[in-house]
């Protein structure tokens, strides 16, 4: 007798039957991995697909205040959501700030996670100091920012700085002209995501192999730019690949740090989810143009997200 | 002995079970989320109603409401308190049906349009001769009452006595002189005016009501346009350019704290912060309405406050309607506690307004008269849609230092459709 027989005894069909084996052997696997995945499959046609396919429906009807309206308006929706100027704006909101988070969440990270890794003492203090604020919430950190260091009131941080020096006052998030709004906006996300971007950048670090290092010294190759431009950079092509597309999906989904620090009201600085959130789900209540544009929205990000698989060659077979 | 039959495999169909009872599972959990009611049964036969608050700056109103609640033998009464954007979380509720029974807000008729409130001219019928004409104004839509008014909360500007007696300035009487008042208190300290951190959308109704406009005509046309109204919009920019208004202010308008701290000499805000502004501040304040844009224009008291309604989604309406005339109309002792003993309102019953000694001498009396000579009420017709074109307009105009007779029809045309599909 086998091991696997003293186990578990042979059933009827097993024995007679080894295609019925390994069939139900099949079905088992099948069984248990309904039992973990099913939920999750549950949660996402409830909770995504549903909503997803609902909000398809509302686009096409005018729900004011409803969420089971009557009066179907066709394209009405779309067309008063593309031609609706806050709309657009707000979409140039989300370039300006994906054109100022991306590269630097990127330089920064990367610049960040060199420092740490070449640091022979105290290294996991270094990395855990720029982590740790991956694990605060936006939302704390938005009211941290908004009401201690970027009020405009003298006895905020940043105005107390600039009062060692003379200058007034600034109305950090209340004003638009300057856009200094974008300053506290930026530095809020860069302090949140910078520690997570590091580690990745530290973990591709990692991955080379100091004998290229040392094969380039032995070329002549001089430490610092030379080998950061030949070797680090190069090696490090999937890692930055991932930063870029994380950072950039990421920037869609602005929203927490706009929201608190700077609220709906001002039309200036609503990156698409805020307007959208405040056409529909807000006080308009205006389900259907949410909706229309939320779809509209949707479609911007596939076709940005396949521009993006273009041009950095994922799924190439030397990727 | 039988050889014991190894676990089967998933037949389709206890697939389809499994799956369906998971979706089950998942939609019950997301459908039996709290919402605030107390659970059934928890009181025999009595219903369980929900009660939704937003939350009040004033210290022990929420006991105050809780108290009011469990005082009430009909009906279980939970209260949801709601701190921050209560009002994103009401609309959210309103569609669903874990929203509130018992609300508070302001009527508008996109509410009254998509059936979301229910008249309540049954339970004020007896009592409706005591409202005052403004609170029933802002609750009638067609001829219905929707909401019992709670409280009148006038909203002025406040100003600091010694500080306009160092500075040489008076009270002003004009919009101009607000702007040059504003820009004389303003130093390198304290800044002259505080309307808002958002630059001074809250003045968008007075300073349109201050030119002799209005937001919306009698007959429900667009009120705020023509060259006035522009004019009117145009001073609340130059003390924006002037670098008049204090901007980034911990806490918003709406909380005197800007005002008590010294970061401004005058300050918009509501009747309710009086109380806390005495106790800071002494007499070393006084009041005064928005002014008149000139001598054609008149000068405003925004007649703001709360109502409370019941939601046309309440699975007992009767019961939701009685545990209101219970609390607003019937026991007059609370409604007079709600309006005086934390932060100061008016009264909206006529007798207990005559009868309310905090609010018969002092600031407090003088807040009173500018409401009763200046208020204006809301109009039920501008609905949220339209308020946040107007929004768009103001922040426009006074951010951006955009051309307001420009700006002003793009938001023309946002209302006028919304009227439109409003009343056809």
């Amino acid at each position: 007798m086998s091991v696997r027989s003293a186990i578990r005894p042979a059933s009827v069909d097993e024995t007679t039957n080894p295609t019925a084996s390994k069939s139900k052997g099949i079905k088992g696997n099948t069984f248990w991995f309904w039992v973990f995945v099913g939920p999750f499959v549950a949660g996402l046609l409830v909770f995504s697909y549903l909503p997803i396919l609902w909000s398809l429906v509302l686009s096409f009807f005018e729900a004011q205040n409803t969420v089971t309206p009557t009066k179907f308006v066709g394209l009405q929706n779309y067309v008063d959501m593309l031609t609706d100027p806050n709309f657009l704006s707000s979409l140039g909101t989300f370039s300006i700030f994906a054109v100022f988070i991306v590269p630097l969440t990127f330089v920064l990270s990367l610049a960040l996670a060199l420092l740490v890794n070449q640091v022979k003492v105290a290294r996991v203090f270094f990395r855990s100091v720029f982590f740790l604020p991956t694990a605060c919430s936006y939302v704390v950190a938005s009211l941290i920012w908004k009401l201690s260091i970027f009020n405009g009131v003298r006895f905020g941080l940043a105005n107390t700085v600039l009062g060692w020096f003379g200058v007034d006052q600034i109305a950090w998030l209340s004003t638009s002209d300057p856009p200094w709004f974008w300053l506290p906006i930026v530095t809020v996300r860069l302090w949140l995501q910078l520690g997570f971007y590091m580690i990745l950048f530290i973990a591709g670090l990692q991955r080379i192999s100091p004998t290229l290092y040392e094969a380039a010294y032995v070329d002549g190759a001089k430490p610092g730019w030379q080998t950061f431009r030949f070797i680090t950079l190069p090696q490090l092509r999937a890692t930055s690949i991932a930063v870029l597309l994380l950072n950039l999906i990421a920037a869609y989904q602005a929203f927490d740090e706009f929201y608190n620090l700077i609220g709906s009201t001002a039309n200036y600085a609503r990156p698409p989810l805020v307007y959208l959130y405040t056409v529909s789900l807000g006080s308009i209540q205006d389900l259907g143009r949410g909706s229309a544009g939320a779809l509209i929205l949707a479609v911007i990000i596939m076709l940005l997200t396949l521009l993006q698989n273009k041009i950095f060659g994922f799924g190439k077979a030397n990727d | 002995m039988p050889v014991p039959k190894p676990t089967a495999g998933m037949t389709r169909r206890d697939l389809l079970r499994a799956g369906a009872i998971t979706a089950f599972a998942a939609f019950a959990a997301a459908c039996g989320s709290n919402s605030g009611r107390p659970a059934a049964g928890g009181g025999g036969d009595k219903a369980a109603l929900s009660q939704w608050y937003h939350q009040y700056g004033e210290a022990g109103t929420q006991q105050a409401a809780l108290r009011y609640a469990k005082e009430y033998a009909d009906a279980g009464v939970s209260v949801a308190w709601t701190p921050g954007d209560y009002g994103s979380k009401l609309a959210s509720g309103l569609l669903s049906n874990q929203g509130p029974d018992v609300f508070e807000s302001q009527l508008n008729y996109a509410m009254v349009k998509s059936g979301q409130v229910v008249p309540l001219d049954d339970i004020l019928a007896e009592t409706k001769s005591d409202f005052n004409d403004g609170a029933l104004r802002a609750n009638t839509v067609d001829g219905k009452v929707y909401g019992i008014k709670m409280i009148d909360d006038p909203q002025m500007i406040y100003y600091r006595k010694s500080l306009f007696d160092k500075a040489g300035v008076k009270p002003p009487t004009t919009v101009d002189e607000l702007v040059a008042a504003a820009k004389a208190l303003t130093t390198d300290k304290v800044k002259g005016l505080f309307i808002g951190n958002d630059g001074g959308l809250v003045l968008g109704i007075p300073s349109v009501n201050s030119s002799g406009g209005s937001l919306l005509t009698e007959d429900n046309k667009p009120g705020f346009t023509g060259e006035r109204a522009a004019q009117a919009f145009s001073k609340v920019r130059q003390m924006y350019a002037d670098k008049s208004l204090l901007l980034g202010a911990p806490a918003d308008w709406a909380d005197p704290s800007a005002f008590t701290q010294g970061l401004t000499a005058m300050q918009w805000c509501g009747l309710w912060a009086m109380p806390g502004i005495q106790k800071a501040l002494g007499d070393d304040f006084g009041v005064f309405p928005y002014p008149a844009l000139d001598a054609q224009g008149r000068a405003v008291v925004t007649s703001g406050g709360w109502s409370t309604f019941v939601s046309a989604k309440s699975k007992d309406v009767e019961a939701a309607k009685a545990f209101v005339k219970w609390l607003w109309i019937d026991k007059t002792e609370l409604q007079e506690d709600w309006c005086l003993s934390y932060g100061f309102h008016i009264p909206p019953r006529k007798s207990l307004a005559a009868k309310a000694a905090k609010l018969q001498t002092g600031p407090a009396a003088e807040a009173v008269k500018l409401n009763t000579d200046h208020g204006v009420v809301d109009n039920p017709a501008w609905t949220p849609k339209m308020a946040s074109a107007y929004n768009d307009m103001l922040t426009n105009v006074i951010k951006k230092g955009a051309d307001p007779a420009a700006e002003i029809t793009k938001a023309e045309k946002t209302v006028t459709t919304e009227l439109s599909r409003l009343f056809g």
